[in-house]
């Protein structure tokens, strides 16, 4: 009887106040579409590190004019290295195959290398692509040593392109939670207030805090969760129709995003949604309601 | 039962305390008017029994609890032992009279099956059998009134606190209210009643307490409102 009680006060308060609830509901949606973009890209980026590092390599090239002994003793320091996994040694011609290959839709180019302009080298992979600068110290001074090219250098660029998006996101959220939240206390205020008289009775013959307060909580965490539906639905349509869709191009250079993450986001932002307007609301309480 | 030891009560904006320096003690079962002139201090002991206020010194006590040093959740069960009327009637205008009194019950976790046998009882003891279903605005003040005593009345509290309940009653009207109360008292229940309406007072010949400026200037056993 006390639950039914709670919840009815619930249904009515979200009512009384209909077009100020679903102006908050897509404010906190808005808010947390972000959140669950910027968590996913968070995700996405981890992903994607652990499948480009595992592709990744260093390119070792050596001079013009390295002699057979430099050569050797190259290789031979890169296979005592305990940083290293794998090593390819590629001859010139072979490094002019691959520029062709690689090129082979733009034949001026690949017309105006010649065979003897592209150096040779030591493809390296490390057992762990962090360790760079490690490998690198080994390696420096080594005569016949031109130049040690990092790709994960590249990578990080691309990377911290991400993490400003990721960034933003997240501002965006946190203003959008701000808006969201203010919203949730003057709901709760225009509760409190147009409830003023049941909760004056209710503290009068001793009705407990929580009793007095659950309908409000709860209305605020009911108006959060459905913001944070709203929310995934968003994110799930966001990648239907757009990284599934027109922007599918864009995953050549993404890995695809999994379901399991995307579903992940739904309790995420069901907590963040629901737990932070509820705290909202009981924090609003504590200024509008005294025992 | 009640115990109010050197209390003063001190609003941050007044210039002189609302209480200074009162003692007081009630017993079990009295019947206790507080009388005085407006702003003299009355409605301030209803607040402090209450403990909707705290005293700026001195202590309270109500049933063997000291409420200076009670936990802020244990305020809500202490007020379960309290029943209270006040001038304006304070009913919920959306709700019966029915409704009203059950409201006392639901939201301190009584079932429905309670409310059913206990309303209607209460309801025929203050005089307002067959009018359960009627709204506030459908009653007369003396009627609004007693539904406010059902609803002070139906947890059987061991004290009823009365701030000005004729206030805003006629003379007859008034009596009737009183001979409510004075049955209620007869139940063994406390009655504190704040009142200026010198008829009534010298009608019932119970304990008067006068206050004046915020202290106590009288305290008679049998008194009249003089």
């Amino acid at each position: 009887m006390r639950l039914k009680y709670v919840l009815n006060e619930v249904l009515i308060g979200l009512w009384r106040n209909i077009t100020m609830t679903i102006a908050m509901m897509i404010t906190l949606s808005v808010s947390l579409t972000m959140l669950g973009a910027s968590a996913l890209m968070y995700l996405q980026v981890g992903q994607m590190k652990d499948f480009y590092y595992a592709k990744i390599e260093v390119s070792i090239f050596l001079t013009e004019d390295i002699t057979d002994g430099q050569r050797a003793g190259i290789d031979a320091a890169l296979t005592a290295s305990p940083l290293v996994r794998d090593k390819v040694y590629e001859t010139k011609a072979q490094a002019l195959a691959r520029f062709r290959k690689m090129f082979r839709d733009s034949p001026t180019l690949v017309d105006a290398v010649r065979p003897d302009t592209l150096p040779e080298s030591f493809r390296v992979k490390l057992k762990d692509p962090e360790a760079y600068d490690e490998f690198t110290r080994q390696l420096a001074g080594r005569p016949g040593i031109q130049l040690i090219v990092d790709q994960r250098e590249v990578l990080g660029k691309v990377f911290r392109v991400f993490s400003s998006i990721q960034l933003l996101a997240l501002v965006i959220a946190s203003v959008m939670a701000v808006a969201g939240l203010l919203l949730v206390g003057n709901i709760i205020q225009v509760a409190a207030y147009s409830k003023r008289r049941e909760v004056a009775v209710m503290k009068l013959v001793g009705a407990s805090n929580w009793f007095i307060q659950a309908p409000f909580v709860l209305e605020a965490m009911a108006a959060g969760l459905a913001g944070s539906l709203l929310a995934f639905g968003g994110l799930y349509a966001g990648k239907v129709l757009l990284l599934d869709g027109p922007l599918q191009a864009l995953s050549k250079l993404m890995t695809p995003i999994p379901d399991g993450n995307l579903w992940l986001m739904l309790p995420l932002l069901a907590a963040a949604g629901a737990g932070t307007s509820g705290v909202a609301g009981w924090i609003t309480l504590r200024f509008h309601i005294r025992v | 039962m009640i115990q109010l030891d050197h209390v003063t009560k001190r609003y941050p904006t007044a210039s002189r305390p609302a209480l200074d320096d009162a003692t007081v003690g009630i017993e079990k079962g009295e019947f206790v008017f507080f009388i005085g002139p407006s702003g003299s201090g009355k409605s301030t002991i209803v607040k402090l029994l209450l403990h909707e206020i705290r005293p700026t010194r001195g202590t309270v006590t109500v049933n063997a609890e000291a409420l200076g040093s009670m936990r802020s959740w244990r305020i809500a069960r202490f007020r379960r032992a309290i029943g209270c009327v006040f001038q304006d009637f304070r009913l919920l205008p959306n709700r019966t009279a029915y409704e009203n009194v059950a409201f006392a019950l639901e939201v301190i976790g009584k079932t429905n099956a309670v409310a059913r046998r206990v309303v209607p009882e209460v309801l025929e003891l203050v005089g307002l059998g067959g009018k359960e279903h009627r709204y506030p605005h459908e009653l007369s003040g003396g009627e609004q009134q007693r539904v406010a005593v059902a609803r002070a009345f139906v947890n059987r509290p061991l004290i009823l606190l009365a701030d000005e309940p004729t206030g805003n009653l006629d003379p007859d009207t008034s009596i009737e209210i009183m001979r409510l109360l004075d049955r209620i008292n007869r139940t063994g229940t406390t009655v504190v009643m704040v009142t200026h309406d010198s008829t009534i007072v010298n009608q019932m010949r119970r304990r008067v307490v006068e206050i004046e400026n915020g202290r106590i200037v009288r305290d008679q056993p049998h008194g009249s409102y003089a």
